[in-house]
């Protein structure tokens, strides 16, 4: 299939120029790499807030920042991680690995590429502006819950910067669903796809069902700021809790965007260090649409203590415990594609099976948080930290990082130092349990989030907390390096097919994949796909 | 190593052990602290917390049990041969219908749980709380079916604590104790007094943001929120004081507003609310006494 993947001599390649090729760029690999650096700078800038996070709560009494200035810390965290960091990492892996594995040129629409790409650092801009402000930043927290965040004064370049990130992540989703949907190369059917293409698929399809309603709740805040609208002033008639239910009528959903491209990419990697096919093709689909679809109805187990109607209790309660099914259904799928395989652990597979096992402890606390009376206690605590920290960190950032370590030879053409890789990945592993799990006994113990300060009974757990803390970020620079000495300095040259097992059309074509790829449509062997037979 | 010291470290391990798996009455948190308290008031989900927990620890150790032989015996390295297949129906069905049986019989516990909480019917007491920033307004409205006569204060962090935690205070978290109990951070000016074996209800309301009223020891959180009136209930079985705090950001002190709940036998608090209605007559008395002078030339 090989002589049918590049046309490279009778097409241009990249351009010369620095701006022509990065600023301009309508080529799905360089706005792919761009989304990927963007994201890396995200995450170590949402990194150094959480360090000034665990250094305050490093022992009690305050020593570093005042209470406002944590609470800044807090709510930009959460912000950039999950804005700057994970959602566009995942769209960066989307634009690079989608068109190579459904065999199209590039994405469907180039030019809003470029567009929603470039739209992205200017919302940041925005969104870090504010901490050099008079008024400071944003310290309501992320979920920005009135009347809190209306006390807030940057409220405003919060809001436009949310609306930036909406508009940049609805047009990604319309381009990878218009790739999806009409650039597959012929023979690659539907239920052929690789299930990270699916599981993209479907994450557009929630990112554009939610993107407008978190546009929307914040533009309420906005006018109820600004033009005497009282949407969620009580003393004006309106409802605080109205909020809560629009803003998590996206949450909900956006967590689940943030971890079913992750479902995809270990769904990806297990089968190739396993060389053995991935369990039950079809349930694995079916189980990512179902928790898509789930991912709508459940939204007010983030309320359970706002007072709701017990009816309400009782619904969200049962709706939230319906998802563990299709989860569980994921995590045995995968166990069973390790049965019976013929395993190597290098470091992408290696970040995926922690991701299997440090995502279900996240999936376990999810469950408890499901059961309302008990969540009475869990809620706004550690507890919660910890849980979903296990899901986004060791869930959806380790699978980040193990596409990187997957796919950087396809990327770069030279392998990365499997051992650094390792250290990498052993450092990483061990740090950031010992930086979350004492939080569930912090959280059970009784220490609330989002609190800069602690009673001395918390101590212990805290400073254990903080010392995993500064040792997993630390840990990521060696990530860095790793990265950066692949593809600038690595003297090892990736095959073309860089691992043994992998299978799919993206190792059909060179290593480094060229500018172009697929210019002419595949010629597709149904042998060479990883699910090129459908029965499984 | 003596006897004694042994029977020591052997009584330390077990009430870690205990603390671990057992649980403790602990009301207030303790040090290492690994559990939830099992609480000291009549509703607790400290059951359900402890059966979620083990249902997910069994589970646990089955799936990565499995993935650990897995990984053990299908190594290339130990010449494992991939296998072809990649599906089984009859496996597929067991691993739906398992957990959803499971979920179902945690979903019983869990419903039980949420009808009794919801239940604020026959209490015997109601007190209105107002969460405000950074302080908590308590206001007695009712006992035994006697509405109570303008009982109600504010309740804020205590002083030493206030001043410690002042960024660069010096001043150590580890010095302010109440009976050898460490309350930094966890002691208020004045306490909620309520008495014991009583079913209380609580109305809470928010008076500018939102805030949340969580004791752990009576078992449940619930937020204060401007514009809507909460219910919830308690009735404490043990005198003790009962700590906790707002569980809800409300800006930059949402750290510093601690809740005391000081829970004493029913004579002992009907003593004090009766001192305390008294307090405010003479209060209102002494006030009316200003003013009336004032007005008696004219009448
Ligand atoms: C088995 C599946 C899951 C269940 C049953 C579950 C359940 C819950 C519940 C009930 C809460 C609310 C806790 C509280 O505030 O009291 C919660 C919070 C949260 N969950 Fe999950 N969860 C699951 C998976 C996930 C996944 C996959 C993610 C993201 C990748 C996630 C991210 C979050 C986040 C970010 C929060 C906290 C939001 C906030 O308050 O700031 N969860 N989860
Ligand atoms: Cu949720
Ligand atoms: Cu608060």
């Amino acid at each position: 299939m090989a002589h049918a993947a590049t046309h490279d001599h009778d097409h241009h390649g990249a351009p010369k120029g620095f701006f022509q090729r990065w600023v301009m760029s309508t080529n799905h690999k360089d706005i792919g790499t761009l989304y990927l650096i963007f994201s890396l700078t995200m995450f170590f800038i949402g990194g150094a807030f959480a360090m000034v996070i665990r250094a305050e709560l490093f022992k009690p009494g305050m020593q570093l920042v005042q209470p406002y200035f944590f609470n800044e810390m807090t709510t930009m965290h959460a912000l950039v991680m999950i804005f700057g960091a994970i959602m566009p990492s995942f769209v960066g892996l989307a634009n690079w690995m989608i068109p190579l594995m459904v065999g199209a040129p590039d994405m469907a629409l180039p030019r809003m590429n470029n567009l929603s790409f470039w739209i992205m650092p200017f919302a940041f801009i925005l969104l870090l502006s504010t901490l050099f402000m008079p008024g400071g930043g944003p310290a309501g927290g992320w979920t920005m819950y009135p009347p809190l965040s209306l006390q807030g004064e940057s409220i405003a370049y919060t809001i436009f910067a949310v609306h930036l990130m909406g508009i940049s992540s609805i047009m990604g989703a319309i381009n990878i669903i218009a790739t999806i949907l009409n650039m597959r190369a012929p023979g690659m059917d539907l239920l052929k796809m690789p299930v990270f293409v699916w599981s993209w698929l479907i994450t557009a399809f929630l990112l554009i069902a939610v993107m407008p309603v978190l546009a929307g709740a914040v533009t309420m805040l906005l006018t109820d700021k600004y033009f005497h609208t009282n949407f969620f002033n009580a003393a004006g008639g309106g409802d605080p809790v109205l909020f809560q239910h629009i803003f998590w009528f996206f949450g909900h959903p956006e967590v689940y965007i943030m971890i079913l491209p992750a479902f995809g990419i270990i769904s990806e990697i297990i089968p190739t260090f396993a060389r053995k096919p991935i369990f039950g093709y079809r349930a694995m689909v079916f189980a990512i649409a179902s928790i898509a679809f789930l991912s709508f109805i459940v939204w007010a187990h983030h309320m359970f203590a706002v007072g709701l109607p017990m009816g309400a209790e009782i619904f969200f309660m049962y709706a939230t415990m319906l998802i563990a099914v299709p989860t569980g259904v994921k995590v045995f799928n995968w166990v069973s594609t390790m049965w019976g395989g013929s395993m190597t652990f290098e470091t992408p597979m290696l970040f995926s099976i922690a991701f299997v096992i440090l995502f279900t402890i996240g999936g376990f606390s999810g469950l408890m948080l499901a059961l309302a009376p008990a969540d009475f206690q869990y809620h706004d605590t550690y507890f919660v930290v910890a849980h979903f920290h296990y899901v986004l960190v060791t869930g959806a950032a380790f699978s980040i990082m193990a596409a990187a370590y997957y796919w950087l030879p396809k990327w770069s053409g030279n392998m990365y130092s499997e051992t650094w890789g390792k250290i990498h990945f052993w450092s990483s592993v061990i740090s950031v349990n010992v930086l979350f799990f004492p939080q569930h006994f912090l959280g059970l113990a009784g220490m609330p989030r989002r609190i800069p300060d602690y009673n001395v009974a918390f101590a212990n757990f805290n400073m254990i907390s903080s010392i995993g803390g500064f040792w997993f970020g630390a840990s990521q620079l060696i990530f860095l390096g790793v990265v950066i000495h692949c593809v600038f300095f690595s003297k090892k040259k990736a095959a073309d097919r860089s691992w043994e097992g992998a299978k799919g059309l993206e190792w059909t074509v060179p290593s480094p994949a060229p500018f172009h790829t697929f210019d002419v449509p595949p010629v597709i062997h149904d042998d060479e796909l990883a699910h090129g037979n459908t029965e499984h | 190593m003596t006897s004694g010291g042994i029977g020591r470290s052997v009584s330390a391990w077990a009430a870690l052990a205990f603390a671990l798996f057992g649980g403790t009455a602990w009301a207030n948190p303790e040090p290492n602290q690994l559990n939830m308290t099992k609480g000291a008031a009549e509703w607790s989900p400290y059951a359900m917390h402890m059966v979620a927990l083990w249902v997910c620890v069994v589970i646990g150790i089955v799936v990565f049990g499995a993935m650990f032989i897995a990984m053990f015996r299908f190594r290339k390295s130990r010449g494992a041969v991939a296998e072809k297949w990649s599906h089984s129906t009859k496996l597929e069905v067991v691993w739906t219908v398992l957990p959803v049986i499971i979920l179902i019989f945690l979903a019983h516990l869990a419903t039980g749980g949420l009808t009794s909480f919801a239940d604020t019917t026959k209490s015997e007491m109601t007190i209105k709380v107002t969460g405000f920033q950074w302080k908590w307004r308590y206001d007695y409205v009712d006992y035994k079916g006697k509405s109570v006569d303008q009982v109600g204060f504010m309740s804020k962090l205590e002083e030493t604590s206030d001043r410690t935690r002042q960024l660069k205070s010096n001043l150590d978290p580890d010095k302010i104790k109440v009976d050898g109990y460490n309350t930094y951070l966890l002691d208020v000016d004045k306490p909620l007094v309520v008495p014991v074996g009583t079913k209380i209800r609580f109305v809470i309301v928010g008076g500018d943001v939102i805030h949340s009223w969580w004791v752990p020891a009576l078992g449940w959180k619930m937020d204060a929120i401007p514009g809507i009136v909460n219910s919830a209930w308690t009735n404490i079985k043990e005198p003790g004081v009962y700590r906790g705090q707002c569980a809800e950001l409300c800006g930059q002190d949402h750290g510093f507003m601690p809740i005391v709940v000081k829970a004493v036998p029913k004579a002992e608090f009907e003593q004090w609310l009766a001192t305390q209605e008294d307090e405010a007559k003479i209060q209102k008395a002494a006030q009316t006494a200003q003013t009336v002078p004032a007005q008696a030339p004219q009448g």
